[in-house]
């Protein structure tokens, strides 16, 4: 694991910001009753794959050490199924805890290096605000560009066989009211700023 | 009955069976789907990976739209489903952020004040139509055919709003009632990886032949679910599976409102039957069209 190469200062800005941003969300306060019982980690399905489990990513937050947890793989591998959120006896909401250190990852630049989801995601966003709408070919593309253009080749059989049977599309379907979706955006822009 | 229907970005093409199985299901039970008009992305897990209050608004803007219409909001989709509820929910407890995102609205003219509820159209077809009337109109018996429910995630967490969390009985119940054999599926709510099967797909490939071998061990007919991606990580990526772990695994993956709408009688064309990767006319062939 990479040792913490961020300035103490940053490191306690983003601690700063991870609390705030957590406790702003409905009954975030709860993530002071961790217990650290495990029973996120038991319940996860990918725990298994991750650098961190669940329960570490608090353990680590407690111990000053978010920005490893950033730097793995961890929040990356969260599916969002809600199993961790549903059975946290403290009723902390984990999931929204991984999209809160997922936001905070893409935003300092603190992830594992190459590491493809926030690719996919960023990807993803620039389609919904462009077009309004997911549109899977489109998505599938520029994130096999950016990530593995060889992986596109890989895929070409699977897309052949969706392509044939329709479940491809063909092209982007745009919303009507994007003009609205832009307005918001930017207002939404112009109190980000202040 | 009527409602807005929301079909979300899936429906519209790589689950376009759902969405024409679903449109002609409701009709056959006299549930009435509107479509909404010019609804957008509902921000899936994606965007809320990026960008919160940014997600939240996207995600708005298709209830403001939908509360003028002022009747229920509903979505087959478990993904649109949980964001458009999540949104919702987190409006209604959290004063400050229903503010910022009613003012970016205000844009568009568009204001939520959370007048309508958002709901999944299997909680429509279980809890407003009825099982015992769906039963009654069926004019096929699923006599034979033995399915595995498979919910997914996003239909019932976090919220559990209409069946529970970890053990939803909807979909047993529905079938049970059309006649079809049950299985009793350990992992019905266990994770397929959603969007892992994309980014990080050894992972998401494990989850699925997990959920595919369990589901032959119960010598299932096919697996049911009412879940875009569940449908699609099961059936599309089924030969991958199989390339991974040297297996065998043949079982047609089917949307839940295709078995429903077999049983009301419904065509192939109705429910769309043949977009599916490993194929499924086989063991619907003498159900399809049949007579009870």
């Amino acid at each position: 694991m990479a040792p913490p190469t961020l300035p103490a200062s940053t490191l306690a800005e983003l601690s700063d910001r991870f609390l705030r941003d957590i406790y702003s969300i409905p009954e975030g306060e709860k993530i002071k009753v961790c217990l650290q019982c495990g029973t996120c980690s038991a319940s996860c399905p990918t725990s298994y794959a991750m650098d961190y489990t669940p329960r570490e990513i608090i353990a680590a937050f407690r111990a000053g050490m978010l920005d490893r947890v950033l730097r793995s793989n961890t929040v990356w591998m969260c599916a969002s199924c809600y199993s961790c959120t549903v059975r946290c006896p403290g009723g902390i909401k984990l999931t929204d805890i991984m999209y809160e250190l997922k936001r905070l990852g893409i935003e300092y630049g603190l992830y594992a290096k190459g590491a493809k989801a926030p690719v996919l995601s960023k990807e993803f966003v620039k389609i919904v605000d462009k077009y309004g709408k997911n549109d899977e070919l489109l998505l599938l593309g520029n994130f096999y560009m950016k990530t593995n253009p060889f992986g596109l080749a890989r895929m070409a059989p699977l897309g052949l066989k969706l392509f044939a049977r329709g479940r491809l599309p063909l092209r982007p379907s745009k919303v009507k009211g994007h003009e609205d979706i832009t307005r918001i955006m930017k207002r939404l822009e112009s109190k980000e700023a202040k | 009955m009527e409602y807005t229907y929301y079909p979300g970005c899936s429906l519209e093409i790589s689950a376009k069976a759902y969405d024409v199985s679903a449109r002609n299901v409701a009709r056959a039970l006299d549930a009435n789907l509107v479509e909404l008009e010019d609804w957008n992305c509902c921000g899936a897990t994606n965007y809320m990976s990026v960008r919160e209050l940014r997600s939240f608004v996207i995600s708005a803007r298709n209830l403001a739209l939908a509360e003028k219409q002022k009747r229920d909001l509903v979505t087959a989709c478990s993904a649109c489903y949980t964001t458009l509820n999540k949104t919702h929910r987190y409006m209604e407890t959290n004063g400050k952020l229903k503010e910022q995102i009613n003012d970016a609205l205000s844009t568009a003219d568009l204001k939520y004040d959370g007048t309508i509820r958002v709901r999944h159209l299997l909680d429509v077809l279980i809890n407003d139509v009825g099982i015992e009337a769906i039963a009654a109109k069926a004019k096929v018996s699923l006599k034979g055919l033995r399915v595995v429910p498979y919910y997914g995630c996003q239909l019932t967490r976090p919220f559990g709003t209409f069946d529970d969390p970890e053990s939803p009985t909807s979909m047993d119940r529905l079938f049970g009632a059309l006649g079809a054999e049950v299985v009793d599926f350990s992992l019905k709510t266990k994770c397929c990886g959603g969007m892992l099967m994309t980014t990080a797909e050894p992972v998401a490939l494990k989850l699925v032949r997990n959920l595919l071998d369990l589901s032959a061990k119960s010598d299932a007919d096919c697996v049911v679910t009412p879940c875009p991606l569940c449908q699609f990580n099961l059936d599309a990526y089924q030969d991958r599976v199989n390339s991974m772990f040297r297996s065998h695994f043949s079982i047609p993956v089917l949307y839940f409102t295709q078995i429903v709408g077999v049983a009301l009688g419904l065509s192939e064309k109705e429910i769309l039957l043949g977009k599916e990767i490993v194929p499924a006319k086989r063991v619907l062939s003498s159900y399809v069209g049949g007579q009870l």
